[in-house]
């Protein structure tokens, strides 16, 4: 180790990952809709696609979690992006594709991705 | 990259309830479900909920599964780590409320109160890996005090953050560090006392196992503030796991450059060897640690010389212990002023303390000095099971003494607990409720300070084994209470004439349970009866003829053949064979059997 700026460049390398060790604050959580229906439709890759771009972009204030079926299985894969004091967005039938164009909208900018809601698709 | 990161704890705790087999099967399933991509397994170091281990914590959700069993492991992954459902049946009872709602793992008793400094990283990192631990911080005081601070100034921040040594004597750190500097030399060493030997203490150990690094910046930065370039930690062989990760440790720090040459390149040098103890209690004690170094036989010696001034190999040498070691990074990094904040007038930050004994949280705790003894022995400590009384808390070890209910809410600190005649210690706290006997309790730490006596001394060796004896001859009922004045100056010899601390303070365990229940050692030899029923010798069991069925479940069960009888009638107990182990009792389904 020759220089703070190299220990500086493992730490925030890393923090990426350890931070996601700290339990829920009050950042944005991206939830993946997980049961049958979303698995048989493909909300796995969504979900890796998810919470690779997050951690490569080091967005530390979001974490990317799954949870069961809410009920809209032809719509599958579901994500909902839910940021405190603000409405829950609802994205369907996503493909991993779809997810980093949310990150980068949605998450890093705060732009809604309205083509993609469920509003959106339902007209 | 990992969406989701298990955290098992591999603390010597969980390790010996299984926890490597939990981590060998997670990863069986986590490969069945194609997750080993996504999820990722680490084995960090003690949660210090010992008592509910194996603890696995699952994070992004920080669902804080306890008692897990391998056979949970395949639902855990399906359920939670495949489909996101956190399986609440499994998860530590007080972060789901009665609604079924999962709360915050901080918000229970047993970590509400803590404030962790010293185990900041323990069951968060994987000790094993010197990345994660830079992640959190790490290595980062070392490299801003090498390359932007004085060894004076690095001094001062210590002295103003008012550290005292953890090891036990409560000596204030920034002056030891000042001395050590002050005595020039052309070799100077800075060493680690990981020797920690009293019964139920396993503070350092859970440092160790979860944090070696912290201990390994802080010595280098030790080093560069009193000019050593040599460090040795001084560990027990009875610890392989703390053995094993600081052996990694020392390894990956060298392969960083963080030990070795030219750290920083600030033309600082630092290297760090480990020395394993066969050991042996007296080793903890400085000068006999450092003998022990040397590659001779563990003996103290007398002081003065001080390490500071004639230490390792006759050089200045640095002894600070694990836990003040672990302090150390983070003060230099948040500053005096931030330490300070945090305790009482005289003793700052936290400390950690081993809860052992009648307690339901059996575990690793880390408090703020202050928090008085009811806080952590009620709601840290979940209470004393089976709803029995608080009778006393041991701290110190065979060094230390006993706080009695009295003292229940006294804030613990290092002057208050000297006060009360007790003390700090390394951090080991046992708890003892009424059924422990406190002449039996003054004579298991005797016992063990007998045994770990090194023999230099007279009034060690051959005092300790006298004080030893006739604490045995109350517990069977033969003492006179002249014996217990001659057991009180006995004391006072010892602890005036010995040679090392060990002795100086081997006979604390007796002089406060004389203090504080002296009743019961008058019990014992006026009455010649144990009052918590704990003293064979003294003990009778009997059979209350009129509560007696004559079911001979009694006479069955004694193994010793003491119980006589014949069916359907009273029984008798022959108190000649009667060996006094309670079988007939705990069997007897009509409390017909009574100790006395």
């Amino acid at each position: 180790m020759k220089s703070l700026d190299e220990l500086r460049a493992i730490r925030e390398k890393m923090q990426k990952q350890v931070g996601l060790r700290s339990e829920g604050d009050a950042g944005i959580r991206v939830v993946v809709g997980m049961a049958t229906c979303g698995i048989a439709s493909g909300a796995r890759p969504v979900l890796t696609a998810l919470s690779d771009a997050v951690q490569e972009k080091g967005l530390t204030n979001v974490t990317v979690t799954q949870t069961g079926c809410i009920g809209l299985c032809q719509y599958e894969p579901i994500v909902e992006v839910m940021e405190p004091g603000k409405d829950k967005v609802t994205y369907v039938k996503m493909t991993p594709e779809k997810a980093l164009h949310i990150v980068d909208q949605h998450l890093i900018r705060g732009q809604v991705v309205s083509e993609y809601t469920i509003s959106g698709i339902m007209g | 990259m990992y969406r989701s990161h298990v955290l098992v704890c591999g603390g010597t705790g969980c390790t010996s309830s299984g926890s490597a087999q939990i981590i060998e099967t997670l990863q069986t399933e986590l490969e069945k479900q194609g997750l080993t991509k996504e999820v990722c397994v680490v084995q960090t170091g003690c949660h210090g909920l010992c008592a509910l281990g194996p603890i696995m914590i699952v994070y992004p959700e920080a669902a804080f599964y306890s008692m897990v069993k391998v056979s949970d492991i395949p639902e855990i992954v399906e359920e939670h780590l495949l489909k996101g459902r956190v399986v609440k049946r499994l998860l530590y009872n007080e972060t789901v409320t009665d609604a079924g709602d999962v709360t915050s793992l901080a918000d229970t008793e047993f970590y509400k109160h803590q404030h962790r400094i010293a185990l900041r990283n323990c069951g968060i990192i994987n000790p094993e890996n010197i990345e994660e631990y830079i992640g959190t911080g790490g290595y980062e005081a070392l490299g801003k005090v090498v390359t932007s601070m004085t060894p004076e100034e690095v001094i001062k921040v210590l002295t103003d953050s008012g550290l005292r040594g953890r090891g036990g004597g409560g000596f204030p750190t920034g002056i030891k560090w000042k001395l050590a500097r002050s005595n020039a030399s052309e070799q100077k060493y800075v060493c680690c006392n990981a020797d920690e030997g009293d019964p139920g203490a396993f503070m350092d150990r859970s440092v160790l196992e979860g944090d070696p690094h912290v201990v390994l910046e802080a010595m280098a930065i030790a080093g560069y503030t009193i000019g050593a370039n040599q460090g040795y930690i001084y560990v027990r062989a009875e610890y392989p796991i703390a053995v094993a990760r600081l052996k990694i440790a020392i390894a990956q720090a060298r392969e960083y450059g963080l030990l070795g040459k030219n750290i920083f390149n600030s033309g600082f040098d630092f290297d760090i060897g480990l020395r394993l103890g066969a050991g042996a209690f007296v080793c903890g004690e400085e000068t006999a640690l450092m003998t022990s170094i040397e590659g001779k036989r563990g003996e103290p010696r007398p002081r003065p010389p001080f390490p500071a001034q004639k230490g390792l190999f006759g050089e200045p040498t640095l002894l600070n212990n694990v836990e003040t070691y672990a302090n150390i990074p983070p003060i230099l990094l948040h500053g005096a002023e931030w330490f300070a904040s945090m305790g009482t007038e005289k003793s700052k930050g936290t400390k950690v303390f081993a809860l052992g004994g009648k307690i339901n949280n059996t575990g690793l705790v880390e408090i703020p000095m202050g928090t008085t003894l009811r806080q952590v022995v009620e709601d840290i400590g979940g209470g004393i099971p089976n709803g029995k009384k608080f009778k006393a808390a041991q701290t110190g070890g065979p060094s230390g003494g006993c706080i009695p209910a009295e003292h229940f809410d006294i804030p613990i600190d290092y002057d208050n607990l000297i006060e009360i005649g007790s003390m700090m210690g390394s951090g080991g706290l046992i708890v003892m409720d009424e059924d422990n006997c406190m002449v039996d309790i003054a004579k298991f730490f005797l016992q063990f300070t007998v045994d770990e006596s090194c023999g230099k001394c007279t009034p060690c060796r051959i005092g300790t084994k006298r004080l030893y004896e006739m604490l045995d001859k109350i517990t069977k009922g033969q003492a006179t209470l002249e014996d217990l004045d001659k057991l009180e100056e006995l004391c006072y010899y010892i602890k005036d004439n010995s040679l090392c601390g060990l002795g100086q303070t081997a006979p604390n365990p007796v002089l406060s349970t004389l203090r504080y229940f002296k009743d019961e050692y008058i019990a014992h030899v006026v009455d010649k009866k144990c009052p918590a029923g704990v003293c064979k010798s003294l003990l009778r069991f009997e059979i209350i003829p009129e509560k007696c069925k004559g079911c001979t479940m009694c006479a069955r069960t004694c193994p010793a053949g003491a119980i006589s009888g014949t069916v359907k009638h009273p029984h008798v107990i022959d108190p000649d064979k009667c060996i006094k182990c309670g079988a007939c009792m705990e069997k007897c389904k009509f409390g017909a059997i009574i100790k006395r």
